[in-house]
């Protein structure tokens, strides 16, 4: 759930949202109409019987909390007292707050440059694996691995360790003549090394994008190296539109995490310095805790929420928007 | 380069082939350097002394001290390092148990029953899955403070139980779909109900799918951190993440070592599960969607 959580690859798309299985046995219906309605009333009872956990948890945990969270974006809350209705009142502070702005710059940034590059990576790598060649399994299972623990509070702290002055990157650094000190301590770059971690994550994307690699037929490589199309065209005018539906999924999945990173930003500015320094990793959801956890004002928080909700859904429907103009789906060339 | 074969053509052919392979080699050995390196860092760092973790550059100790080890016998603010991992190993656990049992319950109605309303709840599910977890965090949290629940490991569990995690639900579904139907109308013809064939049937043939689920469920469970730390305030309580976290708001740099030694301590369950499982998590995973 959310952003604590382990990177989990999604499946690649491919769904068919209309057809949720088929209904077992629905085909072969009774000659008699009232046993077919005995038992279609069964079959309902059953999935209804199935569903009830799942649909305790939608109603308690899912719709009902955002019902309220409406309703606390209009008040001022602070938990212990009744909520007061002050209309748009957490709005305009919102839109007046340096703070707010300063995490929505943060975000913006960390979304905008940490995303891309990941994918860049993640699509970089995939093709390079996408060989037959020993010890390719090996491969894909070591660079998946830091998918798996990237979000920890552990790889949070050697983080903040290999980007410390002095240590690793610094050196490096010294090596091109830079001598500027670790990220970690300076505001403005400690978000680098926020997205050196994303980017170091790669491994789920890779898996997705390596699945959809091995879905395109080998003919039309073949085809196309004797039309004498070199590797640049190759993948420009094969790999890139036959992997696009992979490659709409992974954009879609990676951008809306990314909204959503929490712990590494809170604790890669080690003591005393949470989603510091200077707020330099304030991400959006750091403010909201703050706000929320920090300053007891949940009906601030619940208003910063939808703001964040609306910019994801924003997102969410500019992509969907535009996957008509770049995404080929088999279905629809045939 | 010696080649003592045959015809030029296929000299240079091999030999192109023996330079791909090595440029493809290097090529994935310095993305494996760039990948491994804070692993090796961490395992290194734990066992160096605290001066030479943060000043020397050498990834493995001049000579290894289990120190940092004996010290995390001492726990962190007077709370044995066992608890945290007792506490985050059982609400591991009891995760896993949760989403196997309720989204496979789920998924079954999905996959395998035709009931009226089927095709609104899975969208309305599937529309969860887009759903930013942070919309809910505030008002969870006054709906469990109401109800005198915080500081217990309810609010992290209850979740669980109640299938909310779409994706798991999604991810059985589409194991389940791909059964042959004859199996359940076999099952049903001897007389069973749906209970039996989810049951006995098909739960057992999807084990591949419930044990993915369930090893990302333990390590995202384990991993957690945000939930812990707003639904948890006793230390005794407290998970490894959080516990880890608690270790650098105390000690900070004066039990540097120490606390390296808990972060790599930390990742281990989670690197076992990974060493165990890796093909079952990535190719069940990678393919799970593409075939549905």
């Amino acid at each position: 759930m959310g952003t604590a959580v382990t990177h989990v690859p999604p499946a690649p798309p491919a769904v068919d949202p209309a057809a949720p299985g088929t209904a077992a046995g629905g085909g072969s219906a009774t000659p008699s109409g009232g046993a077919r309605r005995g038992r279609a009333h069964r079959e309902n009872l059953a999935g209804y019987l199935f569903m009830s956990p799942w649909i305790a948890g939608f109603v308690l945990l899912t719709a009902g909390p955002m019902i309220a969270s409406l309703y606390f974006a209009f008040t001022d809350y602070n938990l212990f007292d009744a909520p007061r209705w002050i209309g748009l009142r957490n709005f305009t502070e919102m839109f007046a707050d340096p703070r707010w702005r300063t995490s929505v710059e943060v975000t913006s940034w960390y979304v905008i440059v940490g995303t891309p590059l990941k994918l860049a990576a993640a699509l970089g790598v995939a093709l390079l694996l996408n060989q037959k060649r020993a010890g390719q399994g090996f491969y894909r299972a070591a660079f998946y691995a830091p998918s798996l623990i990237g979000a920890s509070v552990s790889i949070a702290i050697v983080w903040r360790a290999i980007f410390s002055d002095g240590a690793v990157v610094d050196r490096a650094q010294q090596v091109f003549g830079l001598d500027a000190g670790g990220w970690i301590g300076d505001p403005d770059r400690i978000v680098y090394s926020l997205v050196a971690l994303t980017v170091w994550q790669f491994g789920a994307p890779m898996v997705i994008f390596l699945a959809g690699l091995k879905q395109v037929p080998r003919e039309l490589y073949e085809a196309a190296e004797m039309d004498g199309a070199g590797t640049w065209r190759r993948f420009w005018y094969i790999t890139l539109p036959m992997i696009s539906p992979v490659l709409f999924f992974n954009v879609l999945l990676e951008t809306i995490h990314s909204f959503q990173i929490f712990g590494s930003a809170y604790i890669l500015g080690g003591q005393g310095n949470s989603c510091g320094p200077a707020d330099a990793t304030l991400v959006y959801t750091c403010y909201l805790y703050i706000q929320g956890f920090e300053n007891s004002r949940m009906g601030f928080a619940s208003a910063m929420a939808w703001m964040l909700l609306l910019a994801v859904g924003l997102v969410t429907a500019v992509l969907f928007w535009s996957q008509r103009r770049w995404v080929h789906y088999e279905e629809a060339s045939r | 380069m010696t080649l003592t074969s045959t015809s030029r053509r296929t000299r240079t052919g091999s030999g192109r082939a023996r330079t791909g392979s090595i440029a493809w080699h290097l090529g994935a050995l310095a993305v494996l350097a760039v990948v491994l390196y804070p692993v090796v860092w961490v395992i290194g760092g734990s066992l160096k002394p605290n001066d030479e973790i943060v000043g020397s550059l050498r990834l493995l100790p001049t000579d290894p001290i289990l120190e940092n080890y004996r010290r995390l016998a001492d726990g962190i603010a007077d709370i044995p390092v066992s608890t945290f991992f007792s506490n985050s190993l059982l609400l591991s656990l009891g995760s896993v148990a949760g989403v196997v049992l309720s989204c496979s319950l789920a998924a079954y109605a999905f996959a395998r029953i035709g009931f009226a309303g089927r095709g609104i709840l899975f969208s309305v599910m599937i529309g969860t899955l887009l759903l930013p977890y942070h919309v809910l965090l505030i008002p969870q949290y006054v709906l469990f403070q109401k109800l005198e629940l915080v500081n217990t490991y309810t609010p992290l569990l209850l979740g669980k139980y109640l299938a909310t995690d779409a994706f798991f639900v999604f991810l059985m579904m589409q194991f389940m779909r791909n059964l042959p139907k004859e199996l359940d109308e076999a099952a049903r013809l001897d007389g069973c109900g749906h209970l039996r064939i989810y049951w006995s049937i098909v739960l057992p043939l999807c084990r591949p799918a419930l044990i993915t689920s369930a090893i990302f469920t333990f390590i995202n469970a384990w991993n957690d951190f945000m939930g812990p730390l707003i639904y948890l305030n006793e230390p005794e309580k407290y998970t490894v993440s959080l516990g880890l976290k608690m270790f650098v708001d105390q000690d900070g740099l004066a039990n540097y070592g120490g606390m390296i030694a808990m972060s790599l301590v930390a990742l281990l369950p989670v690197l076992l599960f990974f060493l165990a499982f890796q093909r079952y998590l990535i190719d069940g995973m990678a393919t799970s969607g593409l075939k549905g």
